[in-house]
């Protein structure tokens, strides 16, 4: 073969090899790349005391409850929920049925003591007025719990 | 493909090309930009906030549509030493780190009122970040050498390296637990996007292709004379050897 | 102007929204005002390296590519 057939070969090659040593590195570290872990990820698998992790999933509803200067309220993925203290200021999208994560860990009482609360929002852009519109007609999709 | 390896054709095609670039950039930027910040409502849960969208979407667009044409770009010439490969390549690199750059101070501005915080290390920012690094390094790389064609080979190679990173940043959203929202636009089902807000994103994503147009025509224009720059330097200096 | 005053005000969020589009006007601009200097620069130069040597050889030797 040709010597511009062999480079583009030798090129190919190397890019497959590439591509798969990353596919192998990403899986095997995958659990660490996760941004949060949901509820039902705890379930079963203690975690050892004073391990800082981050919890995702959705705020449910009636929930929150301020108390002072602190505020509780369930993290959920729909199928598992999970207590959390907090005793910071709340980010502005904070709200019950929305997406949440909390950075912190995990008491002994089995309620996690967060540190820190971000909102996580949906992909969904709307304007105010069809976002109303579609609650009243009864076709509002809640979203997901993550 | 060899019919453009001819530098004198890109250039002839780049005067041609160049006046209806920019004039579509100015156009759709100018128009784009009206209806964002006025010709268009604010989001239901986001508020005004969410406007700051239309301007990081499209560089995010721009930083990964920049990146994957330097592959390419890359690959013309390391596999098929296409002369003018290297040189647009080149051309196009500090433009696919500004988009990047700008993708990522205008998420952090969008991130800190809506989410609570500037930074995450979620694998949709980091591996923007990790654009950006690849960014910079090709273009420490390239210059790196005296003989710009080693600059140019090693970049290359790093530019082709650095291509698995593009899908990563475009599924990091759904392989992995994110703060960074799903797709909206591009995904199974169509877009999650009110068409009022769609016309300005679709308006700015394409103002920003025909400005990466007429950028890369203008700094192609500007490799190319650097090329020649250079061989008739190394002309002169041998005709001024052999006592010419 | 109650509707200018609202542009300004982007609902509480002009701190971010402006920055937003300010960095990206100006980096954009930035790009474009660097990439047209480059040219003209160059473009002037090589006109400067060609011009005597056309005169002496006729044409200019090649140019590499």
């Amino acid at each position: 073969m040709t010597r511009k057939q062999r480079r583009l070969y030798f090129v190919l090659l190397g890019l497959v090899a590439l591509g798969a040593a990353s596919a192998l590195i990403l899986t095997a570290i995958s659990d660490s790349l996760v941004y949060f872990y949901t509820p039902s990820d705890l379930v079963g698998k203690p975690q050892p005391e004073g391990r800082r992790m981050r919890i995702g999933g959705l705020v449910q509803d009636h929930s929150v409850i301020r108390d002072g200067k602190s505020v509780t309220f369930v993290v959920t993925d729909l199928t598992h929920g999970l207590p959390v203290t907090y005793a910071g200021i709340l980010p502005d999208l904070f709200r019950e049925g929305q997406g949440v994560v909390v950075e912190g860990k995990m008491g002994t009482d089995g309620t996690f003591l967060a540190a820190e609360v971000l909102a996580k929002h949906d992909e969904k852009y709307m304007p105010k007025d069809v976002a109303d519109a579609l609650k009243k007609s009864g076709q509002w999709k809640e979203p997901k719990a993550n | 493909m060899h019919r453009y390896a001819n530098p004198a054709r890109f250039l002839r095609l780049a005067k041609a090309i160049l006046p209806y670039s920019s004039g579509l950039a100015v156009l759709l930027l100018g128009s784009g930009l009206w209806f964002a910040l006025v010709g268009s409502p604010a989001d239901y849960q986001q508020g005004d906030s969410m406007r700051i969208m239309y301007v990081h979407v499209p560089s995010a667009w721009m930083g990964m549509v920049c990146y994957v044409a330097m592959a390419v770009l890359s690959a013309m010439a390391l596999i098929w030493k296409h002369p003018l490969a290297d040189l647009l390549a080149r051309a196009t690199a500090p433009v696919g780190a500004a988009f990047t750059l700008l993708c990522l101070i205008t998420g952090s501005l969008w991130g800190k009122p809506m989410w609570g915080t500037w930074w995450v290390w979620d694998a949709r920012l980091t591996s923007m970040l990790i654009l950006l690094f690849l960014y910079l390094g090709y273009m420490a790389l390239i210059d790196a050498f005296d003989d710009p064609e080693r600059g140019s080979k090693a970049g290359a190679i790093l530019a082709l390296v650095g291509a698995v990173n593009i899908p990563v940043i475009k599924f990091s959203v759904d392989w992995w637990n994110t703060l960074h929202q799903p797709a909206s636009v591009v995904k199974m089902g169509g877009p999650a996007i009110d068409p009022s807000m769609l016309l300005p994103l679709l308006l700015m994503a394409f103002g920003f292709k025909a400005y990466w147009v007429t950028v890369l025509l203008l700094r192609g224009r500007a490799e190319i004379a650097a090329q020649k720059i250079r061989v008739l330097r190394l002309a002169q200096v041998h005709a001024s050897s052999r006592g010419e | 102007m109650e509707s200018l005053h609202a542009l300004f005000a982007m609902g509480g969020y002009a701190g971010y929204v402006w920055p937003a589009y300010g960095i990206s006007v100006v980096v954009l601009i930035g790009v474009l005002v660097v990439s047209v200097r480059q040219v003209r620069c160059r473009e002037a130069e090589l006109e400067r390296l060609q011009g005597p040597r056309r005169e002496r050889r006729g044409s200019p030797a090649g140019a590499g590519s």
